[in-house]
């Protein structure tokens, strides 16, 4: 028991970190995570001993991110200053750009958002992807390429007129 | 072989920006960039993009976790048979017991925290109403008195500073417990309102408590163990307000 906990426990700074940019709200990701892990202690037994469990536990939190969009505990669109804390080393403009990268991410449709942050934040390979959220490779790169081009239109449209966005 | 490339280059452009190529086919795709600057301009920005994304939230990977996520507050969620058994035994013996408590939460507790719950709750209403001598050695000789508790409890006792969620150490004292010295600080907010922390040693081996909460009387008591430390938190407060506490003392703990 105390393996599990110390496997399970191992994956939370990840999973918050994951959970941060998929939601760009502090809470709600705080709360996405609090219910991944009591899904995750609720069926520990599931998980096979020797098996990965980075990707168990990403799963879970893949399946419990869907029932917060269903149940719209998620927020998709509006910001929360608190997540979007710049490191201090950034000048000005990296921080605004880190800025836009953060509400541009929360823009992508959730499909594309999930690929894009697991291979490019989480640094999963495309089969781990193709694990975690149960799709075929061939769906991990398609979401892939079209989510890094959507980010990437969205950047480069948002950072013409830098400060126009009002909330 | 330009028409394999054509095909071939959308997957391997991004396994190229995420360095997931042999060395092969890595050069074969930088000759194919050099070629195509509309593609090696989307390989850049694929490539700041994931950049970007761990400076933004890589802080968080090391962001002290919420007590809530804390293993041992999760434990109420482990599912297991030996837990039911458990809880049946408690069900059992407390009513073997004819123990009163009321407001604890459903999991199964060890008697010995329970205990402790139990005396911390009782000190808490003993001393705080004190005018004159609510603590036994002021926080003006808090070293000594940290050093003292340590030597008669046999553990490394800290005083958690709660400043930061309002609170100012007043003092502690040592009390008896039913294993032997235990320890109580003593806080007070602005409005005078106080707090104390029980803390308990000899915890270990009597297995470990969840993160949990009881209820005695006008009295919350947030109590938990680490290590061999038994601690339990009590004070006439809203539960997540004294939930807010108990995450600072825990953190302070924790340093």
């Amino acid at each position: 028991m105390n393996e599990i906990e110390a496997l399970i426990t191992e994956q939370i700074p990840r999973l918050r970190r994951y959970a941060r940019a998929l939601t760009a709200d502090r809470t709600s990701a705080d709360d996405l995570v609090q219910d991944t892990l009591e899904r995750a202690w609720g069926k520990f037994y599931m998980w096979r001993r020797g098996s990965d469990m980075r990707a168990w536990m990403f799963s879970i939190m893949h399946n419990t991110f869907i029932n917060h969009i269903r149940k719209n505990q998620v927020t998709t669109v509006s910001m929360d200053e608190d997540a979007l804390e710049v490191p201090t080393r950034a000048t000005q403009n990296d921080a605004l750009e880190m800025r836009d990268l953060a509400s541009a991410i929360v823009k992508l449709p959730c499909e594309y958002r999930e690929v894009v942050l697991l291979i490019g934040l989480e640094e999963m390979s495309y089969e781990e992807v193709a694990q975690v959220l149960n799709i075929p490779m061939g769906t991990v790169m398609s979401r892939l390429s079209r989510g890094r081009e959507r980010l990437r239109i969205l950047m480069a449209g948002e950072s013409a007129p830098v400060l126009r966005r009002v909330k | 072989m330009n028409c394999q490339m054509n095909k071939l280059a959308n997957d391997d452009l991004h396994a190229y920006v995420d360095n997931r190529l042999d060395t092969t086919r890595r050069a074969e795709v930088e000759a194919w960039l050099q070629a195509h600057p509309l593609d090696a301009e989307r390989v850049l920005a694929y490539r700041q993009q994931n950049d970007m994304m761990q400076a933004l939230f890589n802080p968080v990977l090391k962001e002290p976790l919420p007590l809530q996520m804390h293993p041992k507050a999760q434990r109420k969620h482990f599912a297991q048979p030996l837990r039911y058994a458990a809880m049946v035994g408690a069900i059992v013996l407390s009513g073997l017991l004819g123990w009163s408590l009321r407001g604890i939460e459903k999991s199964p507790q060890q008697p010995p925290v329970m205990a402790m719950v139990n005396r911390a709750a009782l000190a808490h209403a003993v001393y705080t109403p004190e005018v004159l001598h609510p603590v036994e050695v002021s926080n003006e000789q808090e070293e000594q008195l940290t050093k003292w508790l340590s030597k008669r409890l046999g553990s490394n006792i800290k005083a958690p500073h709660l400043a930061g969620a309002g609170y100012e150490l007043m003092g502690g004292r040592l009390l008896p417990g039913n294993q032997g010295p235990v320890a109580q600080f003593m806080y007070q907010d602005s409005r005078g309102l106080r707090l104390t922390l029980y803390i308990s040693s000899k915890m270990a081996g009597k297995g470990e408590a969840a993160f949990r909460f009881a209820q005695e009387g006008k009295i919350g008591v947030f109590y938990w163990v680490d290590e061999d430390l038994g601690y339990a938190l009590s004070g006439e407060l809203a539960k997540p307000e004294l939930l807010k506490v108990a995450n600072n003392v825990y953190k302070e703990l924790n340093r």
